[in-house]
């Protein structure tokens, strides 16, 4: 019965091998629309346990824009449209048939940190350092995956970061996408065992 | 660039999720899980601005879209039915405007997917995919047909019970959610390790109610699901604001 115990959260389920059928959009890489200036490609393979990769996944991102900025009403800053026309923040890939996504973006911007408890004084410039947060979804997997791919441009910045900061140091790699190109960024995901990638509980 | 330092404001983060609601992603009964749930434990993530907020989409939603039976050529083979339902938060409040997608099989119980080829009939007019936005109460509608279940790999004589799959992205990053529909009273039920690797006491949230009220005399079966997502945590007390 879903609604004798409002407030009693709906659990989570696989997406299944068929989640072609619903959820991809012909535009979800599109975090930018073609031709934006300063515009990059970030994107990786989808590997398991086993090191093959995984032909049915889908990867989403969600950031910030250049100024770190959100348009969005919870943002205490206030919502704002973003810096960059056509900017949605969000991007949706799924995996190819070498388990390979992609989404088109430009950088996000560093962040202050709005702490979430509620009394939090000083260290007002305290930042968060430019991050895109990503969950994956897959059959096998019956919750999604968090993770948060950073840019290694920004090794300072980096160094400074709460979370990363909190991150056993052999590991913080899997978190820190690849300069391929000037404008190619490559962040590949382990699901399971050697070099697994950090995954985040939210 | 040093401020004087002034209140920072704050977040309300979103509640943790209560133990036993959601499925370990280690469970042998399900296969698959053998070779992507990851072994390592999770690293803490508070939540913050990134976390806070999320996709406010509204697109790309084309008229129809709520309705699967609409095929190509005519209308989708099976029993028509309504599924329907509100989508709130832990705390009760109605979460207006927010996508809902889904994807089922068909009245056979085969998905219009390459991948799917056991030998269940195809139905031209049946792609298996809708989406809609929450009105302004929260309350989302799909005209479809009941899917059929159908037969997987994962043990001998494995079926999955009817089902269809629901996405919704909530209003925050937190908020995401993917999860499965099931019909009442299925016999399926008891031999399904997908739906069983949730835990008693939440895997029935999972199963939807027939509505009689609800039914559309002389054209649809109706069935209610009401989806709850993550809410905020409460704050102890008020803050001043600076
Ligand atoms: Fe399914």
């Amino acid at each position: 019965m879903s609604t004798d115990r409002p407030g009693q959260l709906t659990p989570s389920q696989t997406v299944g091998p068929y989640l072609a059928l619903g959820l991809p959009w012909p535009d979800g890489p599109d975090v930018v629309p073609e031709g934006t200036p300063g515009a990059v490609t970030i994107g990786g393979t989808v590997y398991d346990g086993a090191g093959e990769p995984v032909v049915d996944a889908m990867i989403e991102t969600w950031q910030a824009d250049p100024d770190g900025r959100f348009d969005h009403p919870d943002d205490p800053r206030g919502a704002r449209t973003p810096a960059v026309e056509g900017f949605r923040g969000f991007g949706r890939a799924a995996t190819d048939d070498r388990g390979r996504w992609s989404v088109r973006t430009v950088l996000p911007g560093a962040l202050p940190v709005f702490d979430a408890l509620p009394v939090f004084d000083g260290a007002a410039d305290v930042r968060e350092a430019p991050h895109i947060d990503v969950s994956v979804f897959a059959r096998g997997l019956l919750d999604r995956l968090v993770t948060r791919i950073y840019l290694p441009g920004n090794a300072e910045a980096n160094a400074a970061d709460p979370l990363l900061s909190s991150v056993p140091a052999e590991r913080r790699g899997t978190l820190v996408a690849v300069a391929e190109a000037p404008d190619r960024y490559r962040f590949d995901i382990r699901l399971r065992g050697d070099g697994e990638t950090v995954f985040l509980q939210i | 660039m040093a401020q004087p330092a002034e209140r920072t404001p704050t977040l309300p983060p979103y509640a943790p999720v209560p133990e036993g609601t959601h499925a370990p992603l280690d469970f042998p009964g399900y296969r698959s899980t053998g070779l992507r749930a990851p072994v390592r434990q999770p690293v803490i993530l508070p939540h913050r601005l990134t976390e806070v907020t999320g996709p406010l989409l509204t697109g790309p939603i084309r008229p129809g879209d709520d309705d699967l039976t609409l095929g190509e050529h005519g209308e989708a083979q099976g029993q028509r039915i309504i599924v329907f339902g509100r989508v709130a938060d832990s705390d009760g409040r109605p979460v207006p405007d927010t996508l809902v997608e889904i994807w089922q099989a068909n009245a056979a119980g085969r998905y219009a997917h390459r991948w799917d080829d056991w030998p269940a009939p195809l139905d031209p007019n049946f792609t298996g995919g809708g989406r809609v936005l929450t009105d302004a109460h929260g309350d989302y509608s799909f005209t479809t047909i009941k899917p059929g279940a159908y037969p997987w790999g994962n043990h001998h004589n494995a079926w999955r019970p009817a089902h269809i799959h629901f996405s919704l992205f909530g209003r925050a990053f937190t908020q995401r959610l993917v999860t499965q529909m099931y019909f009442p009273d299925d016999p399926l039920f008891a031999q399904d390790p997908i739906y069983n690797s949730v835990p008693e006491g939440a895997r029935e949230r999972m199963i939807s109610t027939f509505d009689l009220d609800a039914t559309r005399p002389e054209w649809a079966l109706a069935f209610r699901f009401d989806i709850v997502l993550r809410g905020r945590e409460q704050t102890p007390f008020e803050e001043p604001h600076a």
